[in-house]
């Protein structure tokens, strides 16, 4: 594993993947767009009818906490400014980072990636600057999901190193290292 | 507000209006966008993502992306409600977590 590179000549990003690297990063990118869709960013009227044409965005912070990180609160001491932020922007933004997820998909698929992954393939991707700026969003809201979900703190790094090589957690953390190595080498082949 | 300016480059009186536009500007309370800490955002992309959002230099969006690590929050940008509700929009694009206030509650 060797992250980003830029390419000295098109001035793209480059890496080179094991098919199973590019596989996982398949299967979170999928994961981060089935989350977007699964609370619904829509109000929840009564009346079935006037939920239906009810085409405005959510006002209140979603229930589950990764959406909540995703999409803060943006006044956090007006309750009404914040709905109407909300309102507006949280349908668009949940559509943005549900396509920068799909981009990843796309990326690794036109550099050859199987729908079944076979031992012993590479995946070369190369990302020009637009895609490779929408694939460090892409990482930040992978790298913000898992964190959330495992909890991880400020300078925590020592409880995760205790933990025992076989516990789901350190592997999950192990991934969230991975992802925060990615983004790394792609940010310093980009700026 | 920012469109009032444009293709304005002839000596007609229009010009006389536009004092009065920037006093009315001048006399609103500015609003701040503030990135907040978090633990997960790199250094080196919170930096670069001030640089490209906000066309800042290297060196201004590093010191910036410096108090956000050390001070735990630091005011980005300066402008009207509208073009903050911008900013803080697309700070959340990028998964920064950024909020917006009036200046003189900042």
């Amino acid at each position: 594993m060797s992250g980003f590179r830029r390419h000295r000549r098109s001035g793209a990003a480059v890496a080179t993947f094991t098919v199973h690297e590019a596989d996982l990063l398949r299967s979170l990118a999928g994961q981060i767009i089935e989350l977007l869709r699964s609370e619904e960013a829509t109000p929840q009227a009564e009346d079935p009818l006037e939920r239906m044409l009810d085409f405005s965005g959510p006002t209140t912070v979603p229930d589950d906490p990764v959406l909540a990180r995703l999409f803060p609160s943006a006044y956090p001491d007006d309750e009404e400014a914040a709905g109407d932020f909300r309102r507006y922007t949280e349908a668009t933004l949940r559509d943005g980072k549900a396509a920068s997820a799909a981009t990843v998909i796309d990326s690794l698929e036109d550099a050859g990636l199987p729908a079944e992954p076979e031992d012993g393939v590479f995946i070369d991707v190369e990302l020009d600057p637009p895609t490779a700026m929408t694939w460090m969003r892409a990482f930040t809201d992978m790298r913000l999901a898992i964190a959330t979900r495992l909890g991880v703190e400020e300078g925590d790094e020592e409880r995760w190193a205790a933990l025992p090589e076989d516990d789901p957690q350190a592997q999950v953390h192990d991934i969230y290292e991975w992802l925060g190595f990615l983004q790394e080498t792609l940010v310093r082949s980009a700026a | 507000m920012r469109g009032v300016h444009n293709g304005v480059v002839s000596t007609s009186p229009v010009e006389l209006d536009e004092p009065a536009v920037d006093e009315t500007t001048a006399l609103q309370t500015p609003w701040v966008t503030i990135v907040w800490n978090d633990p997960v955002n790199l250094m080196s992309y919170v930096a670069f993502v001030f640089q490209q959002h906000f066309g800042y230099g290297r060196k201004k969006a590093e010191k910036l992306m410096m108090e956000v690590h050390e001070q735990g929050r630091s005011v980005v940008s300066t402008g009207t409600r509208e073009e903050m509700e911008r900013d803080v929009q697309a700070m959340h694009e990028y998964g920064l977590w950024a909020t917006m206030q009036k200046s003189d509650t900042a």
